[in-house]
């Protein structure tokens, strides 16, 4: 299982680092806005979505609940201040560790990361696959805002990753020109059927708010899947990832 | 020995090695899945501003 161990080890320090990096850039770019938002919807300090309140509900923050989501007021959260940004930096670790298992994964079934430029090539295919994509059909949302069912947006969402990794796999790896035209239609397809849309978009967040958020999560997204790749790319050469160096040197 | 070869240990040994970084593919899409898409309540509160800042359909 030396493989999986390295293939671990690897994602977990470029995780790890990735992680850390997006936490100090949501802190300073994206979470100040999704701050601002909340006050929008009336927020309880325990960030009850209209569930408390009702006085200060709007018949926006209304609808929102009647859709489908109304977080119970006496769920736990984090409070405030420094125990919610130790849970998201918690989050973004983890994830970042997710994302890079995946990364290593395919990166090395398709023969390694070589080196740090390949490294931003895959980043950016990465953040290409899970942040461009679905970020177009179903862009970055504020709290308060109107969104469609949650099932659907997920299904819609997974769809559209999985799509486009296939469909930049076969630009990137097939030689015949019929493959690479079934991975762009692969890679248009979802936004064809379109993602699913709230009956609504009126929201009391401000235009000019959520479009300041949309360019914060797709730039802390690029930035992230490019640090990731080019972590992966560096860290893999000491856990002698790649088979031509796996025999010349048993521990790295 | 790094070119494909045909001699069966190194069949062997590809075939461990696609099988052990599909194990490490799907723990990540484990954890990632987890984190992104959980209903539970209390992952969903930990994790709510990162599920903003990453775009995750949330609520």
């Amino acid at each position: 299982m030396n493989i999986f161990r390295n293939a671990v080890f690897t994602a977990a320090l470029a995780g790890l680092l990735a992680g850390i990096v997006m936490t100090f850039m949501q802190a300073g770019y994206t979470v100040p806005l999704i701050l601002q938002a909340e006050t929008f919807e009336g927020a309880a300090p325990a960030h009850s979505h209209a569930a408390t309140a009702p006085e200060a509900a709007e018949p926006a923050a209304d609808d929102h609940a009647a859709a489908g989501h109304s977080h119970d007021g006496e769920a736990w959260a984090p409070a405030d201040g420094f125990e919610r940004l130790a849970y998201t930096a918690l989050a973004n670790i983890v994830t970042g560790i997710g994302f890079a298992l995946l990364l290593v994964a395919v990166s090395e079934a398709a023969g390694g990361i070589a080196g740090w430029r390949q490294g931003l090539i895959w980043g950016f295919a990465g953040f290409a696959v899970f942040t461009l994509a679905p970020g177009l059909g179903l862009p970055p949302e504020l709290p308060a805002m109107q969104a469609a069912e949650l099932a659907a947006r997920q299904v819609w969402w997974v769809g559209t990753v999985v799509a486009t990794a296939a469909g930049l796999a076969l630009i990137a790896f097939r030689a015949a020109p019929l493959w690479a035209l079934i991975g762009v239609v692969l890679i248009v397809a979802p936004h064809i059927v379109g993602a699913p849309q709230p009956v609504s978009h009126e929201t009391p967040v401000p235009a000019e708010l959520h479009h300041r958020f949309v360019v914060a999560v797709t730039i802390t997204n690029l930035v992230f899947w490019l640090l990731l790749g080019v972590a992966v790319a560096l860290v893999r050469k000491r856990f002698a990832l790649a088979p031509s160096t796996r025999q010349q040197r048993s521990l790295a | 020995m790094t070119s494909a070869s045909t001699t069966p240990g190194v069949a062997a040994s590809t075939q461990s090695r696609v099988l052990q970084l599909s194990l490490a593919g799907v723990l990540g899409l484990f954890i990632v899945g987890f984190m992104g898409f959980s209903h539970v309540e209390a992952v969903h509160n930990a994790g709510h501003d990162y599920r903003h800042s990453m775009a995750f359909p949330c609520h």
